[in-house]
C-alpha cells in the first residue's frame, strides 16, 4: 500500500509538471480526442501530450513492457486513472486499436503480429477501423459475404464493407472473410489484419441524416493481404468477432457518459423555459428532465455495481447487452429533451438566427437516433438478454 | 462504497429466504385477508422475528439492537417483500422506532427501543391525512397548551397498523396555517389514551391500516418527540429512512413478481411452444429485467447514503431517487406480469394480483413517483 501512495505521488507530480494546460479543459465531442494516426493532423499540445505519454506507455498503462505499454499493475494504473480524473485531464489517445485490436492482439495475436502491431498502437501511429458491417449482413453479421481466397502466401479480398467507422481517417483495418463458403455461416469466418493502402481498397463516406459522414463505405477488389496477417487461425474469426462486439457495446455507453455534462439539461431548462419562484416554469418539461437524469443516475450506479461485482470475483454476465440497450435508449430521450427545451431555436441546420451550440445539439439529435442501431440494435441486445440471462426458448 | 453483499450479508439472505418460505407462503397471505382480522399479522412469526434480531437489526446495540447497517435491513426487507410479508416491520421498525431514535429523549428511547427489539412494542407514525395527499407538512391536526400539556384534536388516515401499535407518533400543528413548513410538533401517544379511536380502513392489499381521530386527546409535556415546532424536520429524516426500508421491500415485491411471470412464459403452452418463444414476449420480458437491475441499483445506492452517514439532504435525494423509480418499476412490473399471465392473471385464484395490489399501494406510499421526481427537482435548485 505504501508503495501504491508513493506511485501517487510520483504520477501527480508527472502529470502536473508534463500535461499541457488545455489537456485540462472539457471535451466538446469525441473529434477532439487524440484518435493518433498517419492523417491525422492536430493541435500541437495534443500532440505533445500524446507524445509524452507515450513514452511511458501510459497510453496503454497495463499492456506489456516488453511492447512499448505501461507494464502498471492494475491498482496502479488505477491510481493513474483517479489522479488523471482529479486533473481533469483528457486521455491521451483514444480509438480502437487501444480498446479493441490491440486486447485482442495481446491475448490471440501471433508474437510477430503483437511486435509490429502493439507498440504503433501505443504510440499511436497508427489509427485503425472496423470491417464487420455489410451490406447485406447487418444484425445477421454472420451471413458476411466478403470473400478472401488463398492464393500462395496472401489471401484475395473481394467484397463490399459498410458502416466502416472513420473509414477514410484509419491507416489499418480488422476485417472480418469469408473464408469458406461449404462451412455453417459461423463457421468460415476468419478474422485478418488490412492495410488501407493496399491497392484495391477504395472509401466513400457515408452521409448521415445529421449532415456529417463518421461513417464509410469500403469497397474491396483484388485486395491481397498475407495469411501472416490472420489473428487466431483461419475460419476461428466468429469467436473472436464476438469477444469484441462486448467491448464495442460497453465503450458506446462510456463514450455518450464522458459528453453529457450533467447539469446540462437543468441549465438548458433555466434558459429556455425560465424560472418562476427559482423554479423552472414548465412543470412538465421539468419533471421530464428530473426523469432522464434520475435514470442516468440509476443507470451510473448500475455500472459501478457491475464493476464492483467483476471485482468481488463474480463472472461478468452478459451486462454489456443491458448497458448498450438502456444507455442508447436513454441517450436518445435526452437529446430528444434538449431539442423539445430549445424549442424552435432546435430547428436550425445552418445559418444566422441560431448559436453553435443550438445547431450543434439538433444535429446531435439526429445522430443519436443510430445509438439503438450501430454495434447491435436494441432489438439484439433484448434478444441476447432473454436468451442468456433469462434463459427463454429459442 | 460497495454495490455489492458481503458474505455476511449473503448468509443473513439465506437465513431469511429460508424463513420466509418455510413460515411464511403465499397462501398464508390469502388467508389472512380472507380471515378479516383487523391485527392483519402473525404475532407468532412476529415474536420469531424478534428473536432472530431482525427488528432491533439498526437499533444501536445500547438499546438491545443489532447496530447493523441499511444495507444489512435492506436484505431482510427484501427477503419478507418476496413473501409480501405483512408484519409490522414498515410500522414500528422504520417508522416508530426511527422516530424515537432520531428525536427521543433518553428516557423515551430507553422506553421504547429495547421493547422494539425484543418483539414487545409495536409502534406506528401517524401522519397522513384527507388533504395532505403525499406532503408530510401538510398538518390540520393541531396541539393546544393545556395545563403544561397538550390537547390534540384532528383526523390522520391510513395509519399503518394502527390497530395493534400500542403508541402512535403523531404530527400536530402548534403554530402557523396548514402548509407552513415550521409550527408542526411530533407526539407520542398511547394508542389507549381517552379521545382516540380507531377505525378499520380497507386497502387493496389487505394489510392493516387506521383512521384515527383525535377528540382532545390529553397528553403530557413529556410526550413531545423532538422540539416542539420543528416536527416537520424530523419527520421528513424518519420518512426518509422508512422510505429506503420500503424501496427494498418492493424490490423483493417485485423480484418475485417478475420471476412468477418469467416461469409462466417458459411453462404455458400456447400454439405448441412455451409463450417465451414469441419475440413479443421475450423482449418486454427483456425490458422488466433491465428496469428491474436499474431498481435494485437505487435501492442499494439509497441504503448505502444512509451507512455512510451522508448529510440528510444527500440521503433524501438518493431516497428519493430510489422511491420514484421503484414505484414505477413495481407497477411496470405487476402490469406486465398480470398481462403476460393472461386470463388466469386476472382471476383472484391466481397470486399475480396480489403483486400489483401490493405494487399500488407501495407506490403511493411515502409519495408517489411524481411527487419525488419534483422533490429531487426542488432539492437540486431547479
Amino acid at each position: 500500500m505504501a508503495d501504491l501512495e508513493s506511485f501517487r505521488d510520483e504520477t501527480r507530480r508527472w502529470l502536473t509538471a508534463n500535461a499541457p494546460a488545455s489537456m485540462r479543459e472539457p471535451l466538446r465531442n469525441p473529434d477532439d480526442l487524440c484518435w493518433g494516426g498517419r492523417k491525422g493532423k492536430y493541435p500541437a499540445d495534443v500532440t505533445r501530450w500524446l507524445d509524452v505519454m507515450a513514452e511511458r506507455g501510459w497510453t496503454a498503462p497495463t499492456w506489456p513492457r516488453e511492447y512499448g505499454g505501461g507494464g502498471l499493475s492494475k491498482q496502479e494504473a488505477k491510481v493513474l486513472a483517479e489522479e488523471m480524473g482529479k486533473l481533469r485531464l483528457r486521455p491521451a489517445l483514444t480509438g480502437f486499436g487501444l480498446s479493441m485490436i490491440g486486447p485482442l492482439l495481446l491475448q490471440e495475436g501471433s508474437e510477430e503480429l503483437k511486435r509490429a502491431h502493439i507498440p504503433a498502437i501505443v504510440q499511436g501511429q497508427i489509427r485503425w477501423c472496423q470491417g464487420y458491417s455489410e451490406p447485406g449482413a447487418g444484425s445477421d453479421l454472420a451471413s458476411l459475404q466478403t470473400k478472401a481466397v488463398r492464393d500462395g502466401d496472401v489471401f484475395v479480398l473481394n467484397g463490399q464493407k459498410v458502416w466502416t467507422s472513420y473509414g477514410d481517417k484509419a491507416d489499418w483495418m480488422f476485417i472480418l472473410v469469408r473464408t469458406d463458403f461449404e462451412a455453417p455461416k459461423h463457421g468460415g469466418i476468419t478474422f485478418l489484419l488490412m492495410d488501407m493502402e493496399s491497392p484495391g481498397v477504395t472509401v466513400r463516406p457515408i452521409k448521415l441524416i445529421s449532415g456529417s459522414s463518421p461513417f464509410c463505405e469500403t469497397f474491396l477488389s483484388d485486395v491481397r493481404v498475407p495469411v501472416q496477417n490472420v489473428v487466431g487461425r483461419a475460419n476461428d474469426g466468429w469467436r473472436l468477432a464476438k469477444a469484441l462486439l462486448g467491448h464495442e457495446r460497453t465503450m458506446i455507453a462510456d463514450v455518450f457518459k464522458e459528453r453529457d455534462d450533467s447539469r446540462r439539461l437543468v441549465e438548458m431548462a433555466r434558459r429556455y423555459l425560465g424560472e418562476t419562484d427559482g423554479r423552472v416554469s414548465d412543470a412538465r418539461l421539468r419533471d421530464r428532465v428530473t426523469q432522464v437524469e434520475m435514470d442516468q443516475q440509476c443507470l451510473d450506479w448500475t455500472l459501478a455495481r457491475s464493476r464492483d461485482n467483476a471485482k468481488a470475483g463474480h463472472r461478468p454476465g452478459p451486462e454489456s447487452s443491458i448497458f448498450k440497450y438502456y444507455g442508447t435508449e436513454l441517450n436518445q430521450r435526452r437529446r430528444d429533451l434538449m431539442v423539445s427545451l430549445m424549442g424552435p431555436q432546435g430547428l436550425g441546420w445552418e445559418g444566422p438566427g441560431f448559436r453553435e451550440d443550438e445547431l450543434r445539439l439538433t444535429r446531435d439529435w439526429l445522430r443519436s437516433r443510430g445509438n439503438t442501431i450501430e454495434g447491435g440494435t436494441s432489438e439484439v441486445q433484448l434478444n441476447i438478454i432473454a436468451k442468456r440471462v433469462l434463459g427463454l426458448p429459442d | 462504497m460497495d454495490l455489492v453483499l458481503t458474505e455476511e450479508q449473503q448468509l443473513l439472505q439465506a437465513t431469511v429466504r429460508e424463513f420466509v418460505t418455510g413460515r411464511s407462503s403465499l397462501k398464508r397471505i390469502r388467508q389472512l385477508r380472507d380471515a378479516d382480522d383487523p391485527t392483519g399479522f402473525s404475532p407468532e412469526l412476529w415474536a420469531e422475528m424478534a428473536r432472530l434480531g431482525w427488528l432491533g437489526i439498526v437499533l444501536p446495540v445500547e438499546h438491545d439492537g443489532l447496530g447493523l447497517g441499511y444495507l444489512d435491513l435492506l436484505v431482510v426487507m427484501e427477503e419478507l417483500g418476496r413473501g409480501l410479508m405483512p408484519e409490522p416491520m414498515l410500522s414500528t421498525v422504520l417508522l416508530g422506532a426511527n422516530a424515537i431514535l432520531l428525536g427521543g429523549s433518553a428516557a423515551q428511547r430507553a422506553a421504547h427501543l429495547p421493547a422494539v427489539a425484543a418483539g414487545e412494542r409495536l409502534l406506528t407514525v401517524a401522519w397522513q391525512e384527507s388533504r395532505s395527499r403525499h406532503a408530510p407538512t401538510h398538518v390540520e391536526t393541531h396541539a393546544r397548551p393545556a395545563g403544561g400539556g397538550w390537547t390534540l384534536a384532528g383526523e390522520k388516515i391510513q395509519v399503518l397498523d394502527a390497530h395493534s401499535a400500542q403508541f402512535l407518533v403523531v404530527s400536530a400543528r402548534t403554530r402557523g396555517e396548514a402548509r407552513d413548513r415550521e409550527g408542526v410538533t411530533l407526539f407520542l401517544v398511547p394508542r389507549d389514551a381517552a379521545g382516540l379511536r380507531v377505525e378499520r380502513q380497507q386497502r387493496l392489499d389487505a394489510r392493516s391500516v387506521g383512521l384515527v381521530t383525535l377528540d382532545g386527546v390529553r397528553v403530557g409535556p413529556d410526550a413531545v418527540l423532538g422540539e416542539a415546532d420543528a416536527g416537520a424536520a424530523l419527520l421528513a429524516r424518519v420518512l426518509d429512512r422508512a422510505t429506503v426500508g420500503l424501496v427494498a421491500e418492493m424490490l423483493g415485491g417485485m423480484t418475485a413478481a417478475f420471476e412468477m411471470t418469467l416461469d409462466y412464459l417458459k411453462s404455458r403452452q400456447q400454439f405448441g411452444v412455451p409463450i417465451g418463444s414469441f419475440q413479443a414476449l421475450k423482449h418486454r420480458a427483456a425490458k422488466l429485467y433491465v428496469e428491474l437491475q436499474l431498481a435494485r441499483s437505487a435501492a442499494m445506492a439509497a441504503a448505502r447514503a444512509v451507512d455512510e452517514g451522508r448529510d440528510d439532504k444527500t440521503i433524501a435525494r438518493v431516497a428519493s431517487i430510489a422511491k420514484a423509480r421503484c414505484s414505477d418499476t413495481f407497477m411496470l412490473i405487476g402490469y406486465e406480469g398480470v398481462q403476460m399471465h393472461g386470463g388466469i392473471g386476472m382471476t383472484d385464484e391466481h397470486d399475480i394480483g396480489f403483486f400489483l395490489k401490493r405494487a399500488r399501494v407501495a407506490e403511493m406510499t411515502f409519495g408517489d413517483a411524481t411527487w419525488h421526481r419534483d422533490r429531487v427537482a426542488r432539492l437540486d435548485g431547479y
